[in-house]
């Protein structure tokens, strides 16, 4: 179930340089699932933005996100008390009724965010999750620390090993040699495929792809899964292993 | 007394409670939208472009955003004629009750024929409409609707297996629309809707390369509205059979101004992306628009500016 409503602005801060944090105030009811997203108009843009929730509760949404283009820089200079028009409760999101004991977070870049709200929702259910997080650098880390407050264990890799592990998620996982059950992951395309093909337990990959509405009416989206056709806003962003065609 | 405001038209016999028809191709078989609002409220549904076989249709990123409207490379994904008449029509007439209008589509005349005599059978089908100007589609799609005489040949393969009324879909990529409606109405065709998209491109400056992996696309939203309105009034004024108005439509000041122009019918397209609510909140605003501009029936309007 999806709903269109105002959000009222309650913080916008910067994490990183180009990472930026923002909470909304509003209706979060329809947000059911971690790894769901929001799509959020923006004055003089035609289509909306769909961005990740990073957590929520009863009143708020987190987004974080990263300014990559004229929108998301129209939305870091957004001040406290400014008012928008969002879509919520978008996607499928991760699916954590499962039998995994000890699943395995990967995040790279601005696909971090997601699986913060995730990670609490593992540890609620009495799961014990680590996390495994890559940047490129270590200014460009975020939430490191918000991670390990959960009482996990963090672990990060930088492409150019400034921070952690030099390399990439992948690196880390074969260093460490982790036990896990399951993989909940998001980042970029080569890293999804990396850590597919480093792993053999199952798992679930958030995807991201250009869209025309965020709620499945317009096959903007769409991708080939071994199960047929899916569409990433709607029957995504999150696809089971088993499905995934590269 | 509260003033009653007339909404309906009539579209080749067809009686709808009000002129905004949600475009294909933005409205899917309305699903996602039924779960934002009553879809009852709209005056017809066109759904999804269908054609014989199922289409995952053109690679990703098929999506490009411009000032005030977007560049869409979809590619006519459906899932296939027989589908949609087993499944799509009937989960679609669960939550909607009102007119259907079927878009066909097609890469021969052919599957044309085979695609409309189909739907052409099914009750809940009440006009069929005739897409021969997809932009993003090869050897079909587009090529049939750019000269007379190709339209002119679908439009009467169609009518000869139909006896729905069959509106005619025209492209915008053409130098002279008069000629190709005029040939679509000489060969049967009891309407013509227009327009379809423009065709369009952008190109990604840092990666230079097009953003649509298929390089063109078609280019929909607010920016079309004016040249959908100028070719409206061209066909009306020059074609006897009604018009159902496309692009770029977002308010109800711009329904009105379409049905001045000539339209007898309103399709609202990529406003719907934008907003879920779009086609109600236009409907919800006609009345209110109308009595700012003395308007007691919007029938009155049809074609009124010559």
């Amino acid at each position: 179930m999806y709903k269109k409503g105002i959000y009222t602005i309650l913080s916008n801060e910067p994490l990183t340089p180009a990472v930026y944090r923002m909470v909304l105030e509003g209706d979060t009811q329809y947000i059911t699932r971690s790894g769901q997203f929001i799509n959020i108009e923006l004055e003089g843009k035609f289509l909306r933005r769909p961005i990740s929730v990073s957590d929520y509760d009863a009143t708020t949404i987190t987004i974080i996100y990263k300014v990559v283009g004229s929108g998301t820089d129209q939305m870091k200079g957004m001040k406290r008390g400014e008012k928008l028009d969002i879509l919520t409760g978008l996607g499928n999101g991760f699916n954590t009724e499962n039998e995994a004991q000890s699943p395995l977070l990967v995040g790279g870049g601005v696909g971090v965010p997601p699986l913060y709200n995730l990670a609490k929702r593992l540890i609620s259910e009495g799961k014990r999750p680590i996390v495994v997080l890559g940047f490129n650098t270590a200014s460009e880390i975020f939430y490191e620390e918000e991670f390990r407050a959960l009482g996990i264990d963090v672990y990060c890799s930088t492409a150019d090993g400034s921070h952690g592990v030099k390399g990439f998620v992948t690196d880390v996982i074969r260093e460490k040699a982790f036990e896990f059950d399951y993989t909940y992951s998001c980042g970029p395309l080569p890293m999804l495929k990396a850590l597919y093909d480093a792993t053999e337990v199952s798992g679930e990959y958030s995807f991201e792809e250009r869209m025309g509405c965020g709620f499945g009416a317009y096959m903007g989206c769409s991708c080939k899964t071994k199960y047929g056709n899916k569409r990433i806003c709607k029957d995504g962003p999150v696809l089971k292993r088993e499905e995934i065609i590269w | 007394m509260v003033k009653h405001y007339d909404t309906s038209v009539e579209l080749c016999g067809v009686k709808l409670d009000n002129p905004i028809i949600p475009a294909s191709g933005t409205f899917g078989f309305g699903r996602e939208f039924a779960e934002y609002y009553d879809l009852d409220c709209l005056g017809a549904i066109s759904f999804k472009g269908t054609t014989r076989d199922a289409r995952f249709g053109n690679p990703t990123p098929r999506i490009a955003e411009c000032s005030a409207g977007l560049i869409n490379s979809v590619g006519l994904q459906n899932p296939g004629i027989d589908k949609v008449i087993s499944e799509e029509l009937p989960n679609l007439r669960k939550i909607f009750h009102k007119p259907i209008v079927a878009n066909i589509s097609g890469f021969s005349l052919e599957e044309y024929e085979e695609c409309c005599a189909k739907i052409d059978k099914e009750e809940q089908v009440e006009i069929i409409e005739v897409n021969v100007s997809c932009p993003n589609v090869h050897n079909g799609g587009m090529s049939f609707g750019t000269q007379p005489e190709s339209a002119a040949e679908v439009t009467r393969r169609v009518k000869a297996v139909t006896t729905k009324p069959v509106f005619i879909k025209l492209s915008p990529n053409v130098t002279d629309i008069v000629a190709i409606a005029k040939a679509c109405e000489e060969a049967g065709a009891d309407g013509i809707c227009l327009i379809n998209t423009l065709l369009g491109m952008r190109i990604d400056t840092m990666r230079r390369k097009p953003v649509i992996a298929n390089k063109m696309g078609g280019f929909s939203g607010d920016a079309i509205f004016p040249v959908a309105v100028r070719m409206v009034y061209q066909v009306a004024n020059a074609c006897r059979i009604p018009v159902m108005g496309c692009g770029g439509v977002s308010s109800a000041s711009d329904v009105i101004e379409m049905m001045m122009a000539g339209a007898t019918a309103v399709q609202v397209g990529a406003a719907n992306l934008k907003n879920p609510y779009a086609s109600k909140e236009i409907i919800e605003a006609l009345p209110k628009e109308m009595e700012r501009l003395g308007i007691e029936r919007l029938s009155d309007i049809i074609g009124i500016v010559k």
